[in-house]
C-alpha cells in the first residue's frame, strides 16, 4: 500500500469552464490515504466535474493535479486507471450487452497481458490468465453477493444491482483510489445500507482511499472520514462531518434547501 | 438459460462448448463438411465454397462492426488490398502462395489500421465517410497503377500447389477455405472471451467507462481496424486465387454494402450471425434466379426482371431487419432453439 507521507491526492486550484458555464472554480482539495472523504453540493455544484477531473475525463483549464507525489493534470484516462485510479458513474455506464462476469473481467484488463494473437489462439498462458483472474473476479463476486447473477446481461438487471456490479467493476481493477459518484442514488433503503456496508469493508479491508458523492445526509454523516462542500463550483467548506454540520455557510447553500 | 448445466470448475464454465452435446455435434459438423465434396457435384462445391469465402470476410466486418462498434464502409476495398497484395505476389513475383495469402492478410491490416486512425475523433456518420474514402481511394489506386495491377484489365492469377497438387479445381479449393474458415470461426470465438475482445466490446457499449477501465481506446480501435482488415485481405486474397482472375469491379462498393447486409441480417456482435448471414446473402441470389429460371422457362424477360429485383430484395431486407429483429438471424434461431428447448412446456 501506499506509505502516507503525504496527501495521496492533491487537487490544486482546479478551475473548468464550457464556454460561459464554470463548473469549478479553484477547487482546492487533499486526501490522505486510507479515507472516505465525501464531497457533498446541491445539484449543478461541480461534483461530478471534479471527479471527472481526476479520472481525466475533463482536463482542467487551470490547476494542477497530483496523485502518490507523481502530476497527472495531463495524464489520459487509461493511464490513470493504470496509476490505480477506479471510478463508477452517476448515470450507470456499464456494458450492457455484457455479462456480469464480462464487466468484471474487463476491470481486470490492466492486470491482464493476454495480446490479440493468444487470446485468439487459447492456447496455455492466455487460459491460464483467464482462469486466474476469474478466481479474483468470483471473489470480488461473493463479496458483492451477486453469484446468482453472474452470466446475466447487465442491460437485464435491476438499477440497484446494477450500481453494485459497477461497484464491482471498479473493485475488479483493485484500485488504490476509489471515486464514486452517487453509488446510492435511486436505491432503496434497504440497497443503501447494503452498498454502505460496502464501501465501508472496502475501505477497512482493502485498505481504499475513497471519495464519494453522496446526496443523502445521514448516509455521509455515517460513513465518511472527512466532507468537502462544493457550491457554485467553488469550495465552501471542509472538515469532519460534525464541523461541516455546523458550518453556517454549509447550512445556508446547501442543508438549508432540504 | 443454463439449467441442467453445472460446472464444477472455471475452465469448463469458460469452455466454449460447455453443453456435453456439444462437442459431439461440432465432430458431426465437422465430419459432414470432410464428406460434402463426395455427396454432391461441384456445383453446390463451388456454392459453399463461396459461403465459406463470405464467412471469413463477414466475420472480419462483423470484428469491426458489430463487436467493437466502429461502421466501416471499406471492407470491400480492403479485401482488394488482400487480394491485389497475395495476386501480386503470386502472379507478378512468382512467390508461394502459402506466404502470399497471410502476407496478404497483413497488408490489408496494414491499410485497414491505417484508415481505422480517424476513428479516435469520428463517430457515426462521419466515420462512415472517411471508411467511404478509404473505399475510393484504394480503388482508384487498384485502377490508376497499372504497372502493379494492371489497372482495369484485371490480373490472371495462378492456382496454389501444396505438395504436388494443384488447387485448380471446386474439390481440391473447397478443403483449402473449409480448412481456413473453421480458423477463422475459432479465432473469432476464443477472441471475444479473452483479453482483447472484451476490450473491444467494451469500447462498442460504452467508450468512457472503457477508458477509465484502463483501455486505450486509440489502441484498440486501430487494432479492430487492422484485425478486420485481416480478414478481409485473406478473404479476398483466397477468392481472387480461387477464381483465378481479380479485377478492380470485384471489390467495388456494392461488395463492402453486400457485406455490412450479411452481418446486419445475420447478427451484429456475433461470430454465428456472420456466418448465418454469409449463408443466406450468399444463397439467396442464387435462389431468386433458380426460381427466376423455373417459372421465366421461356420468358427471358421475367429472368431479367427477377435478377434486377435482386438489389431491391437485399435492401427491403436489411430494412426490415434493422426494423424488427436488429440482431438478426442468429437472435431468431436463439429463439427458435429456447422454444423447442422447454417445449411441450414452454411457460
Ligand atoms: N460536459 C459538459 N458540458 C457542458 N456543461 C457541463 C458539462 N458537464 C458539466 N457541466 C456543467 O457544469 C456544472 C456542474 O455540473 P456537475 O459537475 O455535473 O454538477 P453536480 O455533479 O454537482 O450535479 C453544471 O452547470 C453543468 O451544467
Ligand atoms: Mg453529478
Amino acid at each position: 500500500m501506499y506509505a502516507p507521507v503525504s496527501p495521496q491526492l492533491v487537487i490544486d486550484s482546479l478551475t473548468l469552464h464550457f464556454g460561459g458555464v464554470t463548473a469549478l472554480t479553484g477547487v482546492h482539495l487533499e486526501v490522505n490515504a486510507g479515507e472516505i472523504t465525501a464531497v457533498i453540493g446541491p445539484n449543478g455544484a461541480g461534483k461530478t466535474s471534479l471527479l471527472n477531473c481526476i479520472s481525466g475525463l475533463y482536463r482542467p483549464n487551470a490547476g494542477r493535479l497530483f496523485f502518490e507525489e507523481q502530476e497527472i493534470t495531463n495524464t489520459v484516462p487509461h493511464r490513470r486507471a493504470e496509476l490505480g485510479i477506479g471510478r463508477t458513474f452517476q448515470n450507470i455506464e456499464l456494458f450492457k450487452h455484457l455479462t456480469v462476469l464480462e464487466n468484471l473481467m474487463l476491470g481486470r484488463h490492466i492486470h491482464m497481458k493476454t495480446g490479440l494473437l493468444s487470446g485468439g489462439l487459447f492456447w496455455g498462458p492466455a487460459r491460464r490468465e483467464e482462469e486466474l483472474h476469474r478466481r479474483r473476479v468470483e471473489e470480488i463476486i461473493d463479496f458483492l453477493e451477486i453469484e446468482s447473477i453472474r452470466h446475466k446481461a447487465v442491460g437485464t438487471l435491476a438499477y440497484g444491482l446494477q450500481k453494485r456490479v459497477e461497484l464491482g467493476r471498479a473493485l475488479a481493477l483493485e484500485p488504490r483510489l476509489l471515486l464514486l459518484d452517487e453509488p446510492m442514488a435511486g436505491m432503496n433503503l434497504e440497497e443503501k445500507e447494503d452498498m454502505a456496508r460496502f464501501i465501508l469493508d472496502v475501505a477497512e479491508e482493502w485498505g481504499t482511499t475513497l471519495i464519494l458523492i453522496e446526496h443523502d445526509m445521514g448516509v455521509v454523516m455515517d460513513i465518511s472520514d472527512r466532507v468537502a462542500v462544493l457550491d457554485f463550483g467553488r469550495k465552501i467548506a471542509e472538515g469532519t462531518p460534525e464541523e461541516v454540520q455546523q458550518n453556517p455557510l454549509v447550512i445556508r447553500a446547501y442543508l438549508g434547501k432540504q | 438459460m443454463d439449467c441442467g448445466v453445472f460446472t464444477t470448475n472455471y475452465r469448463e464454465d469458460m469452455a466454449i462448448l460447455h453443453h456435453p452435446g456439444a462437442k459431439l455435434k461440432v465432430l458431426v459438423v465437422v465430419a459432414f463438411f470432410l464428406a460434402l465434396p463426395f455427396m454432391v457435384n461441384a456445383y453446390y462445391v463451388s456454392v459453399v465454397n463461396l459461403i465459406g469465402i463470405a464467412i471469413i470476410g463477414a466475420i472480419g466486418l462483423n470484428i469491426l462492426v458489430g463487436f467493437t462498434g466502429q461502421i466501416s464502409i471499406g471492407h470491400g476495398a480492403f479485401m482488394g488490398v488482400g487480394a491485389y497484395a497475395a495476386g501480386i505476389m503470386t502472379a507478378t513475383l512468382g512467390w508461394s502462395f502459402w506466404i502470399a495469402l497471410p502476407a496478404g492478410g497483413l497488408a490489408a491490416a496494414l491499410i485497414g489500421g491505417l484508415f481505422g486512425i480517424p476513428s479516435l475523433r469520428l463517430k457515426g456518420l462521419y466515420l462512415a465517410i472517411a471508411t467511404l474514402a478509404a473505399q475510393v481511394i484504394i480503388e482508384f489506386g487498384i485502377i490508376h497503377w497499372p504497372a502493379l495491377t494492371r489497372g482495369p484489365a484485371g490480373m490472371v492469377l495462378p492456382a496454389p500447389t501444396i505438395g504436388g497438387l494443384v488447387l485448380n479445381n471446386d474439390t481440391t479449393f473447397y478443403y483449402l477455405i473449409l480448412a481456413i474458415t473453421i480458423g477463422a470461426v475459432v479465432f473469432a470465438l476464443n477472441l471475444f472471451r479473452t483479453r482483447t475482445g472484451r476490450a473491444f466490446m467494451a469500447v462498442r457499449d460504452r467508450d468512457l467507462a472503457a477508458s477509465v477501465m484502463g483501455i486505450n481506446l486509440f489502441k484498440y480501435k486501430v487494432t479492430a481496424f487492422a484485425v478486420s482488415s485481416f480478414y478481409a485481405g485473406i478473404a479476398g486474397a483466397l477468392w481472387g486465387h480461387y477464381l483465378g482472375v481479380i479485377s478492380p469491379e470485384y471489390f467495388t462498393i456494392k461488395v463492402s454494402i453486400l457485406y455490412l447486409a450479411m452481418i446486419i441480417i445475420g447478427g451484429l456482435g456475433s461470430v454465428m450471425g456472420a456466418i448465418y448471414g454469409a449463408c443466406f446473402m450468399t444463397l439467396l441470389p442464387i435462389l431468386l434466379r433458380e426460381t427466376a429460371d423455373f417459372f421465366g422457362g421461356g420468358f427471358a424477360g421475367l429472368t431479367h426482371i427477377m435478377l434486377a429485383m435482386q438489389e431491391a430484395v437485399f435492401g427491403l431486407l436489411i430494412i426490415l431487419f434493422l426494423i424488427f429483429e436488429p440482431e438478426g438471424l442468429a437472435k431468431m434461431w436463439h429463439k427458435v432453439k429456447e422454444y423447442f428447448k422447454l417445449w411441450p412446456f414452454s411457460y
